[in-house]
């Protein structure tokens, strides 16, 4: 693969069996989004966002870019931005992991903190007040932008086809819906009897913090009617799989990949798929990112759990 | 016949404090307006005036978004665990 620039190297990831992991009868793959060049599935969404709004003139040199995301979205856009010369301001919860702060640094990417209590609902907030009072910064708005969306019906959902034309049910994070609406909706078209099921990590107290529940928020981009289920997946369970996909699998991922594999494991019964079904995991990312969580130490998986459980997603 | 509910930080002021409280029914609707009797003003955190569920409250049971199943009819048995989350915003994304 050659490209003239980092943009054009994002996508087509590799698809690989986890033989060891699928319950008898099945098979489950994943979609390796960490083999994009900033290693996870967001350079598809961050370079979609990035073209949508050249196309539509809101960008030119020296444009401010600004966004809420923990982490991927951000590493993600500041390679999408820095060789087309825009400056990049990304919000996030200020309990974000060192790594990601200390890659977004190193891009040259602004940073500006909003309270950890409120979790990325909380960056959504401050990216949404700090946008509004400046005409001069474009907020692409991953979790709103149907550009999000569109990168996995145009690029991840034809890939998988193109890889595994029968894939009987594809698992993917939450997030902001972009993946399992845009892939999702491009397998139903394929083939309507695809199941599309949701991965919801469930996070720590401190993440769904004390806020009120009518500040509640749901992705815009988030297609619900494409959904077929969604699970929920505890730390254990997801540290659980995360640890049986590197010792058993050789396959190094993020706990959100642990998550889904959880789910895919537990949609593998003939009650909800039939028996020989290919189940397709969208791993977002590697597990680099997230070594310094604690998350493959050695050591107790029960302890581990309870010890990272308000930290594990952060 | 007891289900396990488990009940997030921001909904505790109901039920004195306790993140798990135990309840009955054989429907999720069940299982909330008997909450209701032990634990008053809970159902109306839950539940909107058209009887339907909040938007922004998700309800699972054994982990699976009731919107996906029977959404507030959702058929509940002895054993089974009944969690309550607030819709939050996507983790790293």
């Amino acid at each position: 693969m050659r490209a003239p620039d980092i943009s054009r190297a994002v996508g087509d990831t590799p698809l690989v069996g986890v033989p060891g992991l699928a319950p008898e009868g099945y098979e489950i793959y994943l979609k390796l989004e960490g083999h994009n060049p900033t290693g996870s599935v967001k350079d598809r969404v961050a370079y979609y966002l990035i073209e949508d709004a050249e196309r539509r003139g809101l960008l030119h040199t020296g444009s401010r870019i600004l966004e809420p995301t923990s982490g991927n979205t951000g590493i993600s856009l500041a390679a999408i931005c820095a060789p087309r010369g825009y400056k990049l301001t990304c919000v996030m919860p200020e309990n974000t992991s060192e790594e990601r702060t200390t890659l977004l640094r190193a891009y040259n990417v602004d940073i500006v903190y909003s309270p950890a209590a409120e979790g990325s609902n909380g960056a959504v907030r401050v990216a949404r007040e700090m946008a509004e009072g400046d005409p001069d910064v474009h907020m692409p708005f991953q979790y709103g932008n149907p550009a999000n969306p569109r990168a996995h019906y145009e690029t991840t959902g034809p890939e998988i086809i193109r890889d595994l034309p029968d894939v009987g049910a594809i698992v993917a994070g939450l997030g902001t819906g972009g993946t399992l609406t845009g892939a999702g909706r491009r397998l139903k078209e394929h083939d309507p009897a695809t199941k599309v099921f949701a991965a919801e990590p469930e996070y720590g107290d401190l993440v769904y913090g004390l806020r009120n529940l009518d500040e509640g928020f749901v992705p815009p981009v988030l297609d619900e009617a494409v959904l077929d289920g969604r699970i929920k997946v505890d730390s254990r369970n997801a540290l659980i799989a995360t640890r049986r996909l590197v010792s058993e699998s050789g396959v190094f991922a993020g706990l959100s990949t642990g998550a889904a594999v959880h789910v895919a494991q537990r949609i593998c019964t003939p009650r909800r798929l039939p028996s020989g079904s290919k189940v397709v995991v969208v791993s977002p990312d590697g597990g680099w990112k997230y070594l310094s969580t604690g998350a493959y130490a050695a050591g107790d998986v029960d302890a581990l759990a309870e010890e990272l459980a308000e930290t594990l997603w952060a | 016949m007891s289900i396990d509910v488990r009940v997030p930080t921001v909904l505790r002021e109901h039920t004195g404090g306790e993140s798990k409280v135990t309840a009955q029914g054989s429907t999720l609707r069940e299982v909330i307006y008997d909450l209701e009797t032990r634990h008053p003003g809970l159902k109306e955190r839950l539940v909107d005036d058209s009887g339907g569920l909040h938007r922004f409250i998700n309800l699972y049971v054994n982990d699976e978004d009731v919107r996906y199943l029977g959404g507030i009819e959702t058929p509940t048995e002895d054993g089974d665990t009944v969690s309550i989350l607030p819709a939050v915003a996507g983790g790293s994304s």
